[in-house]
């Protein structure tokens, strides 16, 4: 269920960003709220409003290190000469590296 | 009009390209509930703004800007490079969004109905969203350096 509703509201907001243009305004739909809307509308039905406004006050901390995995992501394809692909997995170590570790500085 | 619908883009996308989106999103969105599960909502929250699709949408757009210009005759890298890094640069202005979705869910879930603070944050998410984006594109902030320094 879970998976279903994620994949069916990353594809709606993926679609929305094929048919936009300038690039610029089409990319702010790649850090929409998709995996936010399907998690939390389950979270609420199955573990209450509590549990939900946790998983809230992280997605903060998420949304920090998700800003600056693409601003990095940005600066490193427009200055230097390096694939899409390769850029964006490799920057994901940055945000599994800012978003828990600024978790676990705010948590302590 | 600084910002116009083309459906160029859908015509360009091949069927595997929506399949791996959708299963991606699905991957994703499972695996933040398997976190949030094993270690708690705490930690597991993170994982809602975990860059799902950047990272398969800046790569699709790259591949789509190449093929465009070598349609022209030109070589493409380059173009398919900016235009990727022009989508990230996007999503970096998305994010701040993203933060005040956050906070609107954070601030309001306990005390509200969740469906319309849900709805709301989304309306907050695009609205913050382009708000960023258009001060950027007028270039609000050299505009306002400039104009302070002619004073």
């Amino acid at each position: 269920m879970r998976f279903f509703i994620g994949s069916l509201i990353v594809s709606a907001f993926s679609l929305i960003s094929d048919l936009l243009k300038p690039k610029t305004f089409a990319g702010l739909f790649g850090a929409a709220p998709s995996v936010a809307l399907a998690t939390l509308g389950l979270t609420v039905l199955k573990n209450g409003k509590q549990y939900a406004a946790i998983e809230a006050r992280s997605m903060i901390i998420g949304a920090v290190a998700l800003l600056l995995y693409a601003a990095a992501v940005s600066y490193v394809l427009l200055r230097f000469k390096f694939s899409a692909l390769p850029v964006t997995i490799i920057m994901l170590l940055l945000w599994l590296g800012v978003a828990p570790g600024l978790w676990y500085v705010m948590a302590s | 009009m600084i910002v116009a619908i083309s459906t160029s883009g859908l015509k360009r996308t091949k069927w595997w390209e929506y399949l791996l989106r959708f299963f991606l999103g699905g991957f994703v969105t499972a695996v933040a509930g398997v976190i949030a599960k094993k270690f708690g909502p705490s930690f597991g929250g993170l994982f809602l703004a975990f860059p799902a699709i950047l990272a398969s949408g800046a790569t699709m757009v790259e591949k789509h800007e190449r093929e465009r210009q070598q349609e022209k005759g030109m070589n493409g890298v380059l173009r398919g490079r900016q235009a990727a890094g022009a989508d990230a640069a996007g999503a970096t202005m998305g994010s701040s969004g993203l933060m005040a979705f956050a906070v609107c869910v954070w601030k309001l879930l306990l005390a509200h109905n969740p469906w319309l603070v849900i709805g709301g944050a989304t309306l907050l998410w695009a609205v913050v969203s382009i708000a960023v984006w258009f001060l950027w594109k007028r270039n609000v902030l050299h505009r306002l350096r400039t104009a302070k320094r002619n004073k």
